[in-house]
């Protein structure tokens, strides 16, 4: 704070709160009230994703409560007991649980700069991604060709909303993949490249908690049923 | 361009799904993954034993198992996305709070309209006799 007492006055006046100082990248002395200045970009970038997640997952709340009022109106169709195949979805949970794992180690392995290390974790990461998409298109094309697509009960419209929605999010996460790795192939572990390999690993664990939400909400409780 | 990281500034806040490698947290570096896999494999076990059990008594099978899932989804909180509650973290569990409250009234709110209406409704077959 008496850093700021010290400043030129003609400074202050024109920029008070040195708005136009700093960018982040280096830590500014106290403006007014806090103790420091800006964060470091690296914890700017994370906490605004941060934020995005949290209102991609108000979104999909949105699409958990239409499918929980929905649920019950299968318009004479079948029910999720009828349809679900839980072993499927085992193995769907599994490869989502493995690749939020190896997702976790390709971003210690950027952060220790371990080339072999991001590469090969990473490219785990898409193998278990890919097979979680893979299966969850088998699943919506058997259900489609036996009749029981989006257009057969309000019960299944809801389920391949919510369902539909987490599977095309996580085939974006795969393409985002690929991007990062082509990122870290052509321009290295350079800061910005590596705030969005954050961005991305904080993407592929949130939509696996989202996972978490849908296993048991859609298919545990709804196959009970 | 300088490269920023966490440890330049210790007093710094963290990003989310930021961790310090070079500290003895537990839940950092590889241990903390595999505890979280550990963690979120166990729950995920437990919460398909309990959906196909009939141990249990039938109807409080739901409500466990979405206590499982809240559980797996703060174990997935803290050991991948290092959401903490140290000082250094407050700005982001502050938005998980505002993003958590949204959440239930939307799906609580929902569903509490929802059931209000299916009772004040007039059964469908009467319906159709009003709009004849």
């Amino acid at each position: 704070m008496s850093t700021t007492a010290t400043m030129p006055m003609p400074m202050r006046v024109r920029d008070p709160y040195r708005l136009g100082h700093g960018h982040g990248h280096e830590r500014q002395p106290s403006t007014e009230h806090g103790e420091r200045g800006p964060e470091s970009k690296r914890v700017i970038v994370g906490y605004g994703f941060w934020i995005f997640l949290l209102s991609d997952i108000v979104m999909f709340s949105a699409l958990f409560a239409t499918y929980a009022v929905l649920s019950g109106n299968t318009a004479g169709g079948p029910s999720g007991k009828q349809l679900f195949d839980l072993t499927n979805v085992a193995i769907e949970t599994a490869c989502l649980l493995f690749s939020s794992f190896t997702c976790g180690v390709a971003s210690i392995g950027a952060s220790r700069r371990q080339v072999g290390v991001f590469y090969g974790a990473m490219a785990v990461t898409f193998v278990f991604g890919a097979v979680f998409v893979l299966l969850e298109a088998r699943e919506f094309a058997s259900l489609v060709l036996q009749g029981d697509g989006p257009q057969r009960s309000a019960f299944l419209s809801a389920f391949f909303t919510l369902v539909g929605c987490h599977g095309l999010h996580v085939t974006c996460g795969l393409l985002w993949l690929l991007t990062m790795m082509a990122q870290v192939f052509a321009k290295g572990f350079r800061a910005d490249i590596m705030r969005r390999v954050l961005c991305f690993s904080l993407f592929w664990h949130a939509l696996d908690i989202i996972w978490v939400a849908l296993f048991s909400v859609v298919y545990l409780i709804g196959a009970g049923q | 361009m300088s490269d920023v990281t966490m440890d330049d500034h210790p007093k710094g806040d963290r990003a989310p799904g930021d961790e310090h490698i070079e500290s003895e947290e537990p839940g950092e570096g590889y241990a903390g993954y595999l505890v979280g896999l550990g963690l979120a494999v166990l729950l995920t076990m437990v919460s398909f034993f309990v959906a196909g059990t009939s141990l249990v008594w039938g109807p409080s099978i739901p409500i466990a198992i979405a206590v499982l899932a809240v559980a797996q989804m703060g174990v997935h909180l803290v050991f991948f996305l290092h959401i903490t509650s140290g000082p250094d973290s407050t700005n982001n569990v502050m938005a998980l709070a505002f993003g958590v409250l949204i959440v239930f009234l939307l799906i609580g709110g929902s569903l509490y309209i929802m059931t209000h209406m299916d009772q004040n409704m007039l059964p469908m077959d009467q319906i159709m006799q009003m709009q004849r």
